[in-house]
């Protein structure tokens, strides 16, 4: 990194006047073309990359404004107005305010318990020798690599058995079992980096493990708990698989598989706007979210995958 | 630190172990067991059968068609994705032209444009992404036919979704669009912490983009392409083909079965045929497929650590 103060010499792949500075080391006008030519065609790459990005996500903004009969004659017209109706129909009639509501209930229990838990397994994991500590942390990691389906067959079952079937809270308790594996795995790594030693002066001020937990440790490990956190929460607001198998009653739908449902029975009531409406409206707030917090979000979710 | 040691562990590790081995390994260890058994689901009565059910999966035709889309997911999405995605990020961070007096290396311009709006899909739902583009698929009404009647390409209008031979590429197709991003900001960071002298040494002796990215950017990155791959492809095996397959699909599962995958097949048998016990046996053998899976492409992708 010592260069990269100092005006670089570096022979140009292309532009014409740098390379007539550096002609001698410059490289020969065959490879520049050949250079210029590439330059245009990645470039090119790129933009179409980011337009195929972003259109079906425009297409879908736009049509939720549209009303029926336009999304089917002319599916890539601008609105004629403004149908905001087609919002409050989707919000009301179609339930999407509820399924919000349920999701927000669902996530916010969730979150909390995967956090709590999560950290203190973590810390145990991490910071304490016993017999069985490795089994445990395989244990848990292992749960990162199998295929959930094959868990959710009997777990149908399991949580039926419990009275669980159906219930927010026993949707709450799933997704913190199913979301510990990376979370423990995360926090545990993280946990490892932190000093011993104001864990150890605390205790011996005569600081029990818990509090020293709850008081000194937890604060420190903010940044990993913020990190693991978004993770979890994109993971657990978008979760498709857990609710469809194990949450089916109509009344207790979270956002992905209330709007599934809506879009099947749309099929015959024919309300493709309000549908589209509610595909936006459970879109938005998570882009929202991103992009406001985008440098947070990009770190919590790519965390995991470096070491 | 002994005081109280021991009650503080098992004090802190019962709740969350507790709740994991009840709602996660349990299960799994139950799912085993029930592939032997004749378990409909429906009532509590069941007796083991042995082999049977592993029997009836080699000659169940669905079976072997999911199996053969769920190799292909496996195999082919990654490839696509991690391709596209280190195309991009090599553009996006070393691809630039040499700006005088910038950097040595640096990306195109609005490379961190690019990044933001790349990611865009990886915070959607895959089940909301699903949706989307089976309105987009949609013959008649859908945004890329009648984009190409726009474009003058009234002849070429597939069913695309309704077409056999093309419903599993669409399907494909959505989850390297939705997941692209992702691994383009993953690999942007690995190239971040890659020492700027190393590339300067390449351009030094002369080395164009190509050489530049085939000798030293791929070989360092080795680690995380690796461990990308592994991860895209349990995806592929399992939830991320679940949701685009059973929303997309018309069955679910294609027409003639043409995109079922085993973890639509596992849920069809057990909460629709009543066959819980086939189910967990097709289950099984999508273990058996994800393990194969991790460990071939740790093998194959074995190399010398590269220290730097």
């Amino acid at each position: 990194m010592t260069t990269t103060e100092t005006p670089a010499p570096m022979p140009a792949e292309s532009g014409a006047t740098i390379s007539k500075v550096d002609a001698p080391a410059g490289p020969p006008p065959k490879e520049k073309k050949e250079g210029a030519v590439l330059n245009v065609f990645s470039h090119g790459v790129l933009v179409i990359w980011a337009i195929m990005v972003v259109m079906p996500l425009l297409w879908a903004v736009m049509t939720s404004f549209k009303d029926d009969r336009s999304i089917f004659s002319s599916p890539w017209s601008l609105p004629d107005r403004l149908h905001f109706e087609n919002w409050s129909r989707a919000w009301t009639q179609a339930h999407m305010g509820d399924y919000f509501f349920n999701t927000v209930l669902v996530v916010g229990g969730s979150l909390v318990g995967t956090l709590v838990l999560g950290s203190m397994a973590a810390y145990v994991l991490a910071r304490f020798d016993f017999p069985g500590n490795r089994f445990i942390y395989f244990l848990f990691i292992g749960g990162m690599s199998f295929p959930i389906m094959l868990a959710l067959v009997p777990l149908f079952f399991v949580v039926n058995n419990m009275g669980l079937l159906n219930t927010i809270h026993g949707l709450i308790l799933v997704y913190i079992a199913y979301s510990l594996p990376f979370t423990v795995f995360f926090l545990t790594a993280f946990f490892r980096t932190l000093p011993t030693s104001i864990a150890e002066a605390a205790f011996v001020d005569g600081a029990s493990h818990t509090r020293t937990f709850f008081q000194i440790m937890l604060p420190m490990a903010k940044p990993g708990l913020i990190s693991v956190g978004i993770f979890n929460f994109l993971g657990q607001w978008n979760q498709y698989m857990l609710p469809t198998v194990l949450n089916t009653d109509p009344d207790k739908k979270v956002l992905t598989q209330g709007l599934v449902q809506l879009a099947v029975s749309q099929g015959y009531k024919g309300d493709w706007s309000g549908l589209f409406a509610g595909l936006v409206m459970a879109m938005l707030p998570v882009l929202a979210a991103y992009i406001v917090f985008q440098r947070q979000v990009v770190a919590g979710l790519t965390a995991g995958a470096l070491k | 630190m002994q005081h109280g040691k021991y009650r503080f562990i098992v004090g802190f590790l019962a709740v969350p172990l507790g709740l994991y081995a009840l709602f996660v390994i349990w299960p799994f260890i139950q799912s085993i067991y029930y592939s032997f058994t004749d378990w409909t689901g429906l009532s509590p009565e069941f007796s083991m059968i042995g082999f049977s059910n592993y029997e009836r999966l080699l000659d169940d035709d669905v079976f072997w068609k999911s199996l053969q889309h769920s190799v292909l997911f496996a195999v082919l999405v990654p490839l696509v994705t991690l391709g596209l995605a280190l195309f991009f990020a090599f553009m996006l961070n070393v691809g630039g032209r040499r700006r005088r007096g910038g950097p040595v290396i640096s990306g195109v311009r609005g490379s961190s444009f690019y990044k933001i709006v790349y990611f865009f899909p990886q915070v959607l739902s895959i089940a909301i992404v699903a949706l989307l583009f089976a309105f987009a698929y949609n013959p008649d009404s859908g945004a890329i036919n009648s984009l190409l009647r726009a474009v003058g390409l009234d002849g070429v209008q597939p069913l695309w979704l309704g077409d056999p031979n093309l419903a599993l590429w669409c399907v494909m197709a959505v989850i390297v669009w939705s997941t692209v991003g992702f691994f383009v900001v993953l690999f942007s960071a690995g190239m971040a912490s890659i020492p700027a002298d190393l590339y300067e040494a390449a351009l030094l002796d002369g080395a164009g983009r190509a050489t530049t990215f085939f000798k030293v950017t791929l070989p360092l990155l080795w680690d995380t392409v690796q461990s990308g791959w592994v991860y895209m492809g349990i995806l592929a095996l399992g939830a991320e083909s679940f949701a685009v397959v059973q929303i997309m699909t018309t069955g679910p599962g294609g027409p003639d079965y043409s995109t079922t995958v085993m973890v639509l097949y596992v849920y069809q048998k057990a909460f629709r045929d009543g066959q819980a016990a086939y189910a967990t046996t097709i289950g099984v053998a999508l273990l058996v497929v994800t393990l194969a899976f991790a460990a071939l492409v740790m093998k194959l992708g074995r190399r010398e650590r590269l220290e730097y």
